[in-house]
């Protein structure tokens, strides 16, 4: 019994760190229509930033968070600005091409940076700490934080669009960017201030990842996959809706791997499948789409 | 005295497709003025060329001395242009009141806050917490109406307001506009029904096939005139 609730803690713990990967790309999703296929790229991009940082600085993960952060935020700005928003429109095909293409150009930059070469973060030992909670039950310090950071991170959000002029905005203008205009929203400055948020996420997952696992140049399709199930398990439309799917899919690939080492990844997506074919629209969706 | 909106020649299309020819139109602070004319006049072209839904060229629309043609639609509405489009667009993931908060986004000032809104349309302040879209089609009209104001305009442009009303709110809508008007407001309205217009408005263009067939005085125009006019025998005035 105690083996199945640790399974099911670690299973949480590792949901969180999806959570930190899914809930930008829910946040570009939501208020663009926009599925930016470069997203896992990104998180990898942000992991590499921090990483040939602390080869050059001896800083803390704090400090290099703080360093990373504002260089992915003015990014992803710019980015939106100068190239996504000219592929936004009625056709969904060229942000799909756009955003495909600078997923391999990430790639092979940080390939030809770094090598193809696994790296990661010291947390100064917080890695191999663990809290005992009762008997053998023990989770790690780092993995705990990453959930509370994940927690965090969309409460802020939720905060950000249910109580604040700039989250009316971004919902106005996911509704119906013609009519936000006409309320004196300039809809591609919206658009832009929603990526660089989703950047800001995106780099608080980048760093994360690193810290707990080593990533290499290739590894960000495979994050967006989990961010995307995530999504799509805990249905469009809500920020908590991302975080509990992204739960799930941990807890899934939990039990999954508990009852067999090479299973884990299998059973998180053919639990996704199940869910897509029972319940298409999430498990959590928001009425309002 | 200066217009606060003037075109001149404005033509607007839609791709290779022409739709107005050459709009000569003004309106002066304080008027309201109405545009009537038949489903495919060049009626809504013609609003949404003045607030930048529909690229204009940079000359040919004035307003307040300043040449706004070729501006986005959300710069218009920083210089003071507010419109109540056609089918009212609320947000439906916003409340009705966060619908008539996104009207003060520019922040600009002036006399209407939500507070003097819920006092123009109290049946607001019963569901301001419902969805846009789970409200009435009268109440929808109201929080349209509302969020234009709260954009706090110098001209507030009202697109086909009765559209789908019954009588009595139409009534009831119209009448709010002596009480907006007193606030400095001056309004264009985009209406169908000829007998509204005519009453609650000082002076009345009729446009017909993109071009202007007749304009005057609302109280002065003969019903004949109008119709010839609406329906393509009348020539401007």
């Amino acid at each position: 019994m105690i083996g199945w609730i640790d399974t099911l803690l670690q299973g949480l713990l590792l949901g969180g760190l999806y959570a930190l990967f899914a809930v930008g790309l829910s946040l570009m999703f939501g208020v663009m229509r926009l599925v930016n296929i470069a997203h896992g790229d990104f998180i990898v991009l942000a992991a590499f930033l921090a990483i040939g940082i602390a080869l050059g600085v001896p800083a803390g993960p704090a400090l290099l968070l703080a360093m990373v952060l504002p260089v992915m935020v003015v990014a992803g700005y710019g980015l939106q600005r100068g190239v996504l928003n000219r592929t936004l429109g009625k056709d969904i095909l060229p942000p799909l091409l756009v955003t495909f293409g600078l997923s391999i150009i990430i790639q092979n930059v940080l390939l030809e940076v770094f090598s193809a070469d696994s790296r990661g973060l010291s947390a100064g030992g917080l890695e191999t700490q663990s809290l005992r909670i009762a008997g053998d039950l023990a989770i790690g310090w780092l993995p705990l934080i990453t959930l509370l950071a994940a927690l965090g991170l969309t409460f802020a959000l939720e905060w950000l669009f249910g109580h604040t002029t700039l989250g009316r905005a971004f919902r106005a203008t996911s509704d119906d960017p013609q009519a936000a205009e006409l309320q004196g929203i300039d809809h591609r400055r919206v658009y832009a201030l929603a990526t660089a948020i989703a950047f800001a996420v995106v780099t608080v997952a980048g760093v994360f990842l690193a810290l707990r696992t080593t990533v290499s140049p290739s590894d960000g399709p495979g994050y967006l996959l989990y961010a995307f199930e995530a999504v799509i398990l805990g249905g469009l439309g809500s920020f908590w809706g991302t975080f509990a799917g992204a739960l799930v899919l941990g807890v899934a690939q939990g039990i999954g791997f508990r009852l067999d080492p090479g299973w884990g990844i299998l059973v998180g997506h053919l639990v996704f499948l199940a869910v897509l074919l029972v319940r298409p629209q999430g498990l959590f969706p928001r009425t309002r789409d | 005295m200066s217009a606060l909106l003037a075109t001149r020649g404005l033509t607007a299309f839609y791709g290779d497709f022409q739709a107005l020819f050459g709009i000569d139109f003004e309106i002066h602070a304080g008027e309201a003025v109405a545009i009537i004319g038949a489903n495919g006049a060049g009626k809504s072209t013609f609003l949404k060329t003045v607030t930048g839904l529909l690229a204009a060229p940079p000359d040919r629309i004035v307003f307040d001395g300043r040449a706004i043609g070729g501006m986005s639609a959300a710069a218009i509405v920083r210089q003071g242009i507010a419109m109540v489009p056609e089918g009212r667009r609320l947000f439906p993931s916003l409340s009705a009141e966060e619908n008539l908060l996104i009207g003060g986004y520019t922040k600009r000032k002036g006399p209407w806050s939500l507070a003097r809104v819920y006092e123009l349309f109290p049946a607001l302040k019963e569901v301001r917490a419902l969805p846009g879209n789970a409200l009435s089609g009268g109440q929808q009209q109201m929080v349209a109406i509302g969020r234009a104001l709260l954009a706090n305009p110098r001209l507030l442009i009202c697109d086909e307001i009765s559209l789908g009303l019954s009588p009595l709110v139409v009534t009831a809508l119209y009448g709010t506009l002596p009480a907006m008007m007193r606030e400095g407001l001056t309004v264009i309205v985009v209406e169908q029904d000829v007998g509204i217009a005519q009453r609650t408005t000082d002076r009345l263009y009729c446009f017909q096939e993109g071009r202007v067939s007749l304009q005057g005085r609302s109280s002065e125009l003969a019903r004949a005139a109008i119709s010839a006019a609406y329906f393509g025998s009348g020539v401007a005035a």
